[in-house]
């Protein structure tokens, strides 16, 4: 066979990988240097004016990226132990293991916009059953009104509905783990705190680091949650990038900006995980 | 002589007090009030219709407001014609981008394409203009001159009217005239309990009867509901509360801008008390009210949440259907007014009294130019606002349509085919009827890049209701945000587009 006959055959790949994925950013960073918007459809050039405007006259769009780190950072810790307590919980020979790793994914499997729905149903101050309950206690929350409640609320919602994703990640990790080190562990007389600290954390750090980081990277794009639960309000307490973006994007149909937008975050997103990655290594791997 | 007879057979149909019993009655129990209504549109004519073998593609708004009269219209029309009808809904706030990202692209994947009637100046090079043969029919010429101007531009109809919008008041009849209750005011407040012609008023009352239970049901009741939702149609809202203050009959020339000079008007004192009031309003809503969007506003009122509303009639329909508690115990008003105006000519407040209603924009729909079905689509929109389909559809608070022809504002049409109390109905249509026929109306904003421009008022306001701004720095932002459109749009395409409105205010169109 002739050797360039191979490249032949990555010619299929290579089509997809330029229609799918090069393709569209190209378009984006071309979009980005255009004033495409509702009066003025079009690519026309107006060079680097979107990016200008970004840097130095949108203020709301740096209160959005911030907002957004904090609500997916936070939300990833939680998420991380939580998933984690429940994932060692049925990686014991408990009763109704099975039962429970499945109760456990529910969350997971529901339709995020239909959920949110329900959670804003279920947080509705004058109408949910939330606030009912409470209100034996004498409190009743501003859960989708207060611009600081607002934000944990988010947080509830996006905890509640993504644990169980890190939870089949670190799962499927503790069941991949070798049995010996917990035997000599067992044998040194060890006990479960010791146990966990000193074999099975170590153990499950390359799994916990990957499980993060594809957790950080699905959390900051979160998007439909607040649309439906606040439209990121009050105010905008809860808006996100992405929801900004898309504020821009689709509802004020600014398409030039909002390119210049996405491809920024793209760019920062990038930069930031590769950062957070090295340093999630470093820390837990003590490389 | 033909016109005159169909006058005459529909006005016998309309003013029936019975449910109307005919053969389309019988196979569409929907229009079972009247019957079929004879008209260019009707049960009988589009029955005559072959559209068998082609499809119509519809883009509509989410069930149940106008999402569910489409489909159910759509789900008529397919027997009648056997024309194929498919109806997709989308969310309030997507429907402008559903339609304009095709549009821009040089697509129609939808024939008719529902939105508001803000959208008309963005849309319009993209949308049929309404054929002759639609315009001269009668049920056209019974559309009122406002809503022919809010579906025109420049005289050429670009939307089909389905539909009326304007902002009134709406309150608890039961409570404001009740003389107990006005007893009790006056001994706890020392002023009179009547419908509030003020929003100083307006404020008073709502916070008087906020947090109790004045309806004896058992359940806390509140002082007002109103659409605070950022981003969903709070902006009409606001301008809704800004009307009294800041349309000032005797500075003609723009309510939004100064059309000279394009400056916006936004920041200008009467607005700026219209956004105080409103953060005050943060205090007599529901619990969780600053987060209602129109929906919550509907079923708060409507479900006997509160003292006052005041938006769209859908909130004043659904409190008067026959399955609401509040079924005759409500009364509909002008928007109230305000003691001072502000003259922005002058730079100073006018101490008298102003009103100014709303004609807010509304549910709007057109034909896609590039749709291949034109003659099939405008059929549907005809029949979709026949004489029967009109009169089933207004009954229906959830669906979203409401008055917008002149035959609309007979209250035997209410008192007959909906049962409501007769002082009621008038009061309804006399305060439509009123509003039609205001020399200080505001209509709509109706510029090139409108999203941009409703949507900067609606992160503003949303601001101060939050308290991240206080009302003057909220609305300074808002104006800063229209300049910079007005640049980027460019100045003279949103004068010359803000024209159009200018003269309908003014009273020149």
């Amino acid at each position: 066979m002739n050797f360039k006959h191979k490249y032949f055959f990555l010619f299929p790949g290579l089509f997809v990988l330029i229609g799918i994925l090069i393709f569209p950013i190209i378009f984006v960073v071309r979009l980005s240097l255009s004033g495409w918007n509702s009066y003025n459809p079009g690519l026309d050039y107006i060079g680097l004016e979107n990016y200008v405007r970004l840097f130095t006259d949108d203020p709301r769009f740096w209160e959005s990226f911030f907002r957004l780190s904090f609500l997916s950072v936070t939300t990833v810790i939680l998420q991380y132990v939580i998933g984690f307590a429940l994932a060692h919980m049925v990686w014991k020979d408990i009763k109704f293991k099975r039962f429970f790793r499945v109760l456990f994914l529910v969350p997971m499997m529901t339709t995020p916009v239909i959920m949110t729905v329900i959670w804003r149903t279920f947080f509705h101050e004058s109408l949910g059953p939330v606030n009912d309950l409470l209100s034996i206690f004498g409190v009743a929350p501003k859960w989708l009104t207060d611009p600081v409640i607002a934000k944990f609320t988010v947080i509830i919602v996006e905890v509640w509905q993504w644990t169980p994703f890190m939870f089949l990640l670190l799962l499927a990790g503790l069941l991949s783990l070798p049995k010996e080190p917990f035997l000599a562990a067992a044998i040194d007389g060890a006990s479960p705190v010791r146990k966990f600290i000193y074999v099975t954390f170590p153990l499950m750090a390359p799994i916990s680091i990957g499980a993060i980081i594809i957790r950080l990277i699905e959390a900051s794009k979160i998007m439909d949650t607040v649309y439906v639960l606040t439209s990121g309000g009050p105010g905008t307490s809860t808006e996100t990038s992405s929801f900004y973006i898309f504020i821009k994007g689709l509802r004020e149909f600014q398409m030039g900006y909002a390119a210049s937008m996405s491809f920024t975050y793209l760019i920062i997103m990038i930069i930031s995980l590769t950062i957070i990655a090295k340093v999630l290594t470093k820390i837990l791997l003590k490389e | 002589m033909k016109t005159c007879l169909t006058a005459i057979i529909s006005s016998l149909m309309i003013f029936s007090p019975m449910a109307y019993a005919d053969k389309w009655s019988d196979q569409f129990p929907h229009i079972k009030a009247t019957g079929d209504i004879p008209g260019d549109c009707s049960y009988e004519k589009m029955s005559k219709k072959n559209y068998k073998g082609k499809t119509l593609k519809i883009n509509t708004h989410a069930i149940p407001v106008m999402g569910e009269p489409t489909a159910l219209h759509a789900e008529q029309f397919e027997k009648l014609t056997g024309a194929k009808v498919e109806v997709t809904h989308t969310p309030a706030g997507d429907l402008y981008s559903k339609a304009m990202v095709p549009f821009q692209a040089g697509q129609a994947p939808y024939d008719i394409v529902f939105g508001f009637s803000n959208f008309i100046n963005d849309w319009k090079r993209y949308l049929a203009p309404v054929p002759k043969k639609y315009m001269n029919s009668p049920e056209m010429k019974d559309v009122t001159k406002s809503h022919m101007g809010v579906s025109s531009w420049d005289g050429t109809m670009y939307q089909y009217p389905v539909d009326g919008d304007r902002h009134y008041l709406k309150y608890r009849k039961d409570v404001i005239d009740n003389p107990e209750m006005q007893k009790k005011y006056k001994a706890d407040t020392g002023k009179d309990l009547k419908v509030p012609t003020t929003w100083k008023e307006y404020g008073e009352m709502a916070k008087y009867f906020n947090g109790w239970d004045w309806d004896g049901d058992g359940e806390k009741e509140y002082g007002s509901a109103e659409v605070m939702k950022k981003d969903d149609l709070m902006f009409a809202a606001f301008f809704s509360r800004s009307v009294a203050y800041a349309k000032n009959p005797r500075t003609p020339g723009g309510f939004f801008f100064d059309l000279e000079t394009m400056k916006p008007n936004i920041n200008n004192p009467g607005f700026v008390e219209a956004l105080t009031d409103w953060v005050e309003a943060t205090k007599y809503v529901p619990p969780g009210g600053t987060n209602f969007g129109l929906g919550d506003e509907i079923g708060s009122f409507g479900g006997g949440q509160t003292l006052f509303s005041f938006s769209w009639d859908d909130a004043f329909i659904a409190a008067m259907q026959d399955d609401s508690p509040i079924k005759n115990k409500v009364g509909a008003a002008p928007l109230p007014g305000a003691n001072k105006v502000w003259n922005r000519v002058s730079n100073s407040w006018e101490n008298q009294y102003n009103q100014a209603p709303y004609i807010v924009w509304g549910w709007a729909v057109g034909v896609a130019k590039k749709s291949k079905v034109k003659n099939m689509a405008f059929d549907y929109l005809c029949f979709f606002s026949n004489g029967a389909n009109h009169q089933a559809d207004l009954a229906i608070g959830r669906f979203g349509v409401n008055p917008f022809k002149n035959s609309d504002f007979d209250p035997n049409i209410y008192i007959n085919s909906m049962g409501w109390d007769p002082e009621i109905a008038n009061s309804y249509t006399k305060t439509l009827l009123d509003m039609e026929k205001s020399n200080n109306r505001v209509f709509p904003l109706r510029v090139p890049g409108v999203f941009e421009f409703t949507s900067a008022v609606a992160t503003g306001t949303s601001k101060a209701l939050a308290g991240q701004l206080s009302p003057q720095e909220a609305l300074d932002e808002v104006a800063k945000e229209w300049e910079a459109i007005v640049s980027r749009v460019g100045k003279k395409a949103v004068q010359k587009a803000y024209s159009v409105g200018v003269k309908m205010e003014d009273n020149k169109l």
